[in-house]
């Protein structure tokens, strides 16, 4: 079961909050940088990415809610 | 003939009547000398019919109530004095940018500020017209007995559904306070007007697309149209759009529903004007002491006319045009140190001599005094 | 979080205004879960706000929405709730708009005990105005009308509002957003008054100007300056020196205002008065 996270960067304002808060740093990048979904296969779809993104940007999905 | 007995009623208790008969049904007030009895009467009236009343923590909380409640699709109006309208100016504004129908009722008594809670004045006039900042659209009135209380409230509520545009109706603390013989007209005698409801589909509501009038559908909170209404300069969309071409065009489309239907509120009485060669100007409680100086001059063979403006804004410059083309001298008596008189002169120019007649003690200007002036000025 | 994007949000309005890292989307994310975990239909739900950072936030929701004038947020909501009852209505507000020129809306819907959310997205400043410092900013604290270290001591709007009637109060975090969902859910369930107020950061203004680094920085802050309320009755005075307490603070039942009033017509028309 692989999890796809998807980032949409028309609005996502590079503030880094979910590189930096991510409890198993599957990003990647700094403040000023648009993350980078490194290590995908760390995620433990906890979604706290998601909750926490100012900008709505972030999407967590797994195979069963494709 | 109204099938209603005759009845001893204040002016504010008119007021009150006027509303309910008018569809209103909310109010938001706060206690205010000398406008605190339409409140009384409201909060026993209103419940009875499936209205409701609340009284707010000051007048900025009862206009903001008003306009929320009127947002739900309700009829709603508040009522103060002076002081009060001083503190409601910024969101009367905002009834006026985002269109949102109320009424206003300002008893007015001697100001400034605190000044003569119990006496009657008409120091508000440009108030009523200024009082909120930048260029915005205002409907005022002004009745002149506690039956015509009654009548213009209604009239009051009509206009503002109909332009969707707030508007404050200008007693004076005498028209307020003083009982009066009344018949009430018949409820089904009296003309009620609604708000033009929305009709399209909420996915196609823009809800400040206006219609030929110039004057946009109205849905309510509550409906399935979840809409959005701002204070910020705002496209038909009803979302912010501070550009200056939007903002030209929303500012200019707000004065036009007004500009454009002058047929629809502007209300004058004339009194003895075909052959008159001076006119009295006069509104509120003094045009009732001017009719019986007109009277008694005209007695006295001397020819004399009275222009009695119900509304006061926007103000009827075409009656006052053409009455100054006719009469050598205008005489504007009014309780306050001339007000009115400067809309007067603006539309007069040099057409007539306009002379003011003023009181600011507090006192009902008498019919001896206009009478005075109108030998005087002869 | 695209169903709630297509379910709640007028996505031809994102991306919002806010800066990077500013906290008020981290609320409004967690007001619309919260509506959603609560299921309220947005056909009848009304959200108000005042003027400010914060109060942008409604021109993002798919509901009916009434952007105000500052501080009076609380006093337009009052009208359409009292007029409307059946509605739904939240208030989102700030700390300037909310405690600064509305403190006497926001004591008085709180005393009429009247069925509103109000969410406080307390960024401790005026942001939108550029950084001048609210009733909210802590003492000794620099902003742009402040330059010399405020000398204002901040209010504590919980309890303010407790003691003003509120029937649910509590205090959350952007950092700890799981708990702040769970926070405004039950403020709107609660059938009353209920404030909940939000720590966010605004690094832009605040953050930069006091030093307090980044939004990571200000968002780390957050979770070791907090103390969850429950876990705070087994702490010393010592301990819980400087500590924000955050978690349900106060809740209590008392009869809502609109009802009493709904009561009274009814009662009326049954005496067909």
């Amino acid at each position: 079961m692989t999890v796809k996270i998807t980032i949409n960067k028309a609005w996502c304002k590079k503030c880094g909050i979910c590189v930096a808060f991510c409890p198993k740093h599957v990003f990647d990048g700094n403040p000023g940088f648009h993350p980078k979904v490194a290590r995908p296969e760390d995620c433990i779809k906890c979604k706290l990415c998601e909750l926490r993104c100012p900008d709505f940007a972030i999407e967590v999905r797994s195979d069963e809610n494709e | 003939m109204s099938k209603n007995k005759p009845i001893l009623m204040q002016g504010n208790e008119a007021c009150a009547r006027g509303a309910l008969a008018a569809g209103c049904r909310f109010f938001a007030g706060y206690p205010i000398t000398p406008s605190s009895e339409i409140a009384e009467v409201l909060s026993e009236e209103l419940p009875k019919i499936g209205g409701r009343f609340i009284q707010m923590e000051d007048e900025i909380a009862s206009i903001a109530a008003v306009i929320g409640a009127s947002l739900t699709g309700c009829k709603s109006m508040t009522a103060t004095s002076g002081p009060g309208l001083s503190l409601k100016a910024e969101n009367i504004g905002y009834a006026s940018i985002a269109e949102v129908p109320c009424v206003i009722v300002d008893v007015q008594r001697v100001g400034p500020s605190t000044g003569g809670p119990t006496a009657p004045s008409q120091g508000d006039v440009m108030q009523a017209r200024w009082g909120t900042h930048g260029d915005h659209p205002i409907i005022a009135l002004a009745p002149n007995s506690v039956k015509e209380t009654f009548e213009v409230t209604i009239k009051a509520f009509n206009l503002s559904e109909q332009f969707r545009v707030p508007v404050i109706l200008l007693l004076d603390e005498v028209i307020g306070h003083m009982r009066e013989r009344v018949v009430l007209p018949d409820i089904d005698s009296i003309q009620i007007i609604d708000r033009k409801k929305a009709t399209v589909p909420p996915e196609e509501y823009l809800p400040y697309k206006p219609d030929k009038d110039g004057v946009p559908e109205m849905a309510s909170y509550g409906d399935g149209y979840r809409f959005h209404v701002t204070g910020l300069t705002h496209d038909e969309t009803g979302f912010p759009n501070t550009g200056s071409e939007n903002t030209d065009y929303l500012i200019r489309r707000l004065h036009e529903k007004i500009e454009k239907n002058l047929d629809k509120i502007i209300m004058v009485d004339e009194y003895f004007m075909d052959d008159a060669e001076i006119a009295l100007f006069a509104y509120g409680s003094p045009s009732r002491s001017s009719l019986s100086a007109v009277r008694k001059a005209r007695e006295e063979g001397i020819k004399v006319g009275l222009i009695r403006p119900v509304t006061i804004w926007p103000f009827p410059a075409e009656v006052v045009r053409k009455a100054a083309r006719k009469v050598k001298k205008i005489i504007v008596p009014e309780m306050n140190l001339g007000q009115l008189i400067g809309e007067v002169e603006k539309h007069v120019k040099s057409d007539a001599e306009v002379i003011g007649l003023n009181r600011v003690d507090g006192e009902l200007i008498t019919p001896q005094e206009v009478m005075e002036k109108i030998k005087e000025v002869l | 979080m695209q169903e709630l994007l297509d379910k709640y949000f007028r996505k031809d309005k994102l991306p919002h205004i806010w800066c990077p890292g500013c906290g008020h989307g981290i609320v409004l994310g967690a007001v619309v879960r919260a509506i959603d975990k609560v299921n309220l239909d947005p056909d009848k739900t009304t959200v108000v706000s005042g003027i400010g950072c914060s109060s942008r936030a409604p021109g993002y929701m798919k509901f009916d929405t009434l952007h105000t004038t500052h501080g009076r947020a609380l006093a337009f909501a009052t009208g359409v709730k009292h007029a409307k009852p059946e509605l739904n209505v939240l208030v989102l507000t700030g700390d300037g708009d909310a405690a600064a020129i509305g403190g006497n809306h926001l004591i008085h819907a709180a005393r009429r005990n009247i069925d509103i959310t109000a969410v406080l997205f307390n960024n401790n400043i005026y942001g939108m105005t550029g950084g001048q410092y609210s009733p909210l900013t802590p003492t000794g604290k620099v902003a742009t009308t402040a330059p010399y270290g405020n000398i204002d001591q901040a209010f504590d709007i919980c309890n303010l509002a407790i003691a003003a009637g509120a029937t649910y109060v509590a205090r959350g975090t952007v950092y700890n957003v799981t708990q702040l969902i769970g926070l405004i859910s039950k403020g709107i369930q609660n059938k009353g008054f209920s404030l909940i107020e939000v720590i966010t950061q605004c690094p832009t203004v605040y953050g930069r100007r006091n030093k307090m680094g980044t939004t990571i920085d200000m968002m780390k802050w957050q979770k070791e300056n907090t103390v969850n309320v429950k876990a705070a009755k087994k702490m010393s005075k010592e301990q819980l020196k400087g500590k924000i307490l955050v978690g349900e603070l106060y809740s209590d039942t008392r009869p809502e205002y609109t009802e009493q009033y709904t009561k009274i017509v009814e009662r009326l028309q049954k005496e067909g008065q």
